[in-house]
């Protein structure tokens, strides 16, 4: 299948008059390669300089601060390309564009789910994270609660959104690759998981964040241009494309209207919360809250990030309308040339047909490069989220219980990376057969149960105690495992059962309530000493929380 | 506990007034991103039909500009927001550290 997808048409000097002809009908294709040139060159220069850059970040990385959050020095407009690197993932380009394609409207609704959850984040968390935060997310929930248990408690939930998120992006990178490259699946899975251990290994934070702004560029530049010359083939008029769009799909006008994707209202409000709070609760994105000197700069990343975000989402939405006509009518996109057929590679590849479409091979590798580097950059990104939790929460703060050397402590760091990369890589592996789609979403679900709760509670609610934290946070956690578990995709789809056990997919709705609920309760009935001391900590918390009095500074360089 | 900037923070009236001010502002403007989101939300779930509606003569329908609109405007939110809480709140919030800082002196 990889064969047949990867044609190479005829040298870089041939592909300048392509492009300029790009607002022709698609290209001929003139032989078959097995391997994608134009996409590895490209992908080897990416590697080369994020190679460079970390070369240049391992001297600047000496101290813990430096390591986990680059020394709070990277400034907002930075930090908001790479918050915009770290969220837009493989999945973002691919999925949405693919969702578009075969769904219409509800392909925009999605993107619309995936964008709201960040002016909320600005305005009720993004000051009081930065203030009270130093290294990870369970910095603040532990802040006047039992460091021991709370911290043990918000790392293991981070641990495991963290797998799951690596462990899709995986199978998803190997795939991907495979298919783009012409490489074997299990060689992608590994050069991933090598190139993420060397990026977060050595250079940390300083290196990760590069890595996500410069792919983050990459993948801007590379949709914006695809849109752009596909867009140009309807004299970019909506009330063109949309007239030929409906016209060339096989729904019709129904792709103008909400569809079957969310006909259930139940789905549709739990999707949306969990997508909307479960972006305030995933590890990897918090964290980059911390890498930045103080509030303010903390307000401009979102601001920077959202603009990003949000312009990415319409490009893509415009992509996968263009896409309906475009590629859904050209032969050489199918297999066996059997227009409305099977897509070559799966649905998945909508986005780089397109590319193809319009730019030749070379637009086609380019943005190919592009969405091997973006998951090259989230699954760093979530790697040193990861290594975090191990080595700041659970070795120095809950085993050491603070008594341990910043060396020490960015040693077992490095080590967990290595692990973490090693366990992604062999996961990766095995999971290759297996339809991971589900874990994304599960990911999602855990970050707006178990983490988001908790957070919020411990930044908002006086009264929340170390046993409402707990009960709370683990609520959350099992019941969003359960409830997918039980839904159809890993119940019937995964584990071969004929019926789901919980009849929704999206776990959100029914899991969040519980966790704030148990938080709640379990707060309320706390009349120990213990729980009245945490009390009468908010209030101090809550000044730092406010003014940033006390708030973790930027180290000088 | 508090050491004793923080209690000064906590006892001048200032500290009292930037978190109403900015608490309210900073709620205000999540309602209303939660009740645009969540009424469009509930209209996917209840109603859809109304938003696969053409709003002229084309195709360009009620849910495709509304979606948009939320895009653009919930953005112009948080630019509004970053503006005055970069500005007028941690001028406020300056001025009580270095008045806590001096008085505790």
């Amino acid at each position: 299948m990889n064969k047949t997808f990867t044609r190479l048409s005829l040298a870089l000097s041939s592909l300048l008059p392509s492009l300029a002809l790009a607002a022709g009908p698609a290209m001929e294709a003139t032989q078959k390669q097995p391997l994608n040139l134009h996409a590895i060159v490209m992908f080897l220069v990416f590697v080369l300089m994020t190679m460079g850059i970390t070369y240049w970040a391992a001297s600047r990385t000496k101290t813990a601060s430096d390591f986990y959050t680059a020394g709070g020095g990277i400034t907002g407009f930075q930090n908001g390309l790479a918050i915009a690197g770290d969220y837009m993932s493989a999945a973002t380009l691919l999925g949405l564009t693919a969702m578009t394609y075969t769904s219409g409207y509800d392909g925009y609704i999605y993107m619309i789910c995936f964008f709201v959850g960040w002016p909320i984040i600005l305005f009720l968390m993004a000051e009081r994270l930065r203030n009270l935060g130093r290294f990870t997310f369970s910095d603040i929930t532990s802040y006047r609660l039992d460091q021991g248990k709370v911290r043990t408690m918000a790392a293991v939930s981070s641990l495991i959104v963290v797998c799951f998120y690596l462990i899709a992006q995986m199978v998803g990178a190997g795939q991907l690759i495979k298919l783009l490259f012409g490489l074997e699946y299990n060689v992608a899975v590994i050069v991933v998981g090598l190139l993420m251990m060397v990026y977060v290994t050595f250079g940390g934070m300083v290196a990760t964040t590069w890595v996500q702004i410069i792919k983050a560029c990459m993948l801007l530049a590379g949709g914006t241009l695809v849109m752009f010359l596909a867009f140009s083939q309807f004299d970019f008029s909506i009330e063109t494309l949309l007239e030929k769009a409906t016209a060339a799909h096989k729904k019709g006008i129904k792709i103008l209207s909400p569809g079957s994707l969310l006909a259930d209202p139940v789905t549709a409000i739990s999707l949306s919360l969990g997508l909307m709070f479960g972006t305030a609760g995933l590890p990897h994105i918090l964290m980059r809250f911390f890498t930045v000197s103080n509030a303010k700069e903390a307000r401009k990343s979102v601001l920077y990030a959202s603009g990003f975000v949000g312009f990415f989402f319409n490009v893509i939405a415009i992509m996968g309308v263009t896409a309906i006509i475009i590629v859904g009518t050209d032969p050489q996109f199918f297999e066996g040339g059997v227009v409305g057929g099977k897509l070559i590679g799966g649905g998945n590849m909508v986005a780089m047909h397109l590319a193809k479409a319009v730019g030749g091979n070379l637009l086609l590798g380019f943005l190919a490069a592009v969405a091997f580097a973006t998951i090259l950059a989230v699954v760093s990104g979530l790697a040193l989220a990861g290594a975090s939790a191990i080595s700041h929460d659970l070795y120095a703060r809950v085993i050491k219980k603070g008594k341990v050397s910043e060396a020490a402590e960015i040693r077992v760091s490095k080590f967990a990376t290595i692990g973490l990369g090693l366990v992604a890589i062999v996961l990766g592996i095995l999971f290759e057969k297996q339809n991971v789609a589900f874990m994304v979403g599960l990911a999602f679900g855990i970050a707006a149960s178990a983490n988001f709760p908790v957070l919020f509670l411990s930044m908002y609610w006086k009264g929340l105690t170390t046993r409402g934290a707990l009960v709370g946070g683990y609520i959350g956690l099992f019941s969003a495992v359960g409830f997918v578990l039980c839904s159809k995709s890993v119940w019937v789809t995964v584990l071969g059962n004929p019926a789901p056990l919980f009849p929704y997919e999206q776990p959100a709705l029914f899991s969040m309530p519980l966790a704030f609920l148990g938080a709640y309760i379990f707060s309320k009935m706390d009349t120990s000493a213990r729980a009245k001391s945490e009390i009468e900590a908010f209030d101090d918390q809550y000044v730092r929380a406010q003014t940033g009095y006390g708030a973790a500074a930027a180290s000088n360089h | 506990m508090s050491d004793a900037v923080t209690a000064r923070i906590r006892q001048n009236p200032k500290y009292q007034e930037l978190i109403n001010k900015r608490g309210r502002y900073a709620w205000t403007m999540a309602i209303v991103v939660l009740v645009i989101f969540y009424g469009f939300a509930m209209t996917v779930a209840f109603n859809p039909a109304v938003l696969g509606e053409p709003i002229g003569t084309g195709l360009v329908t009620k849910g495709m500009v509304f979606i948009f609109f939320m895009f653009v405007f919930f953005w112009i939110l948080t630019a509004v927001f970053v503006r005055r809480a970069n500005s007028e709140f941690d001028a406020m919030t300056q001025e009580l550290i270095n008045e806590a800082w001096k008085d505790s002196k």
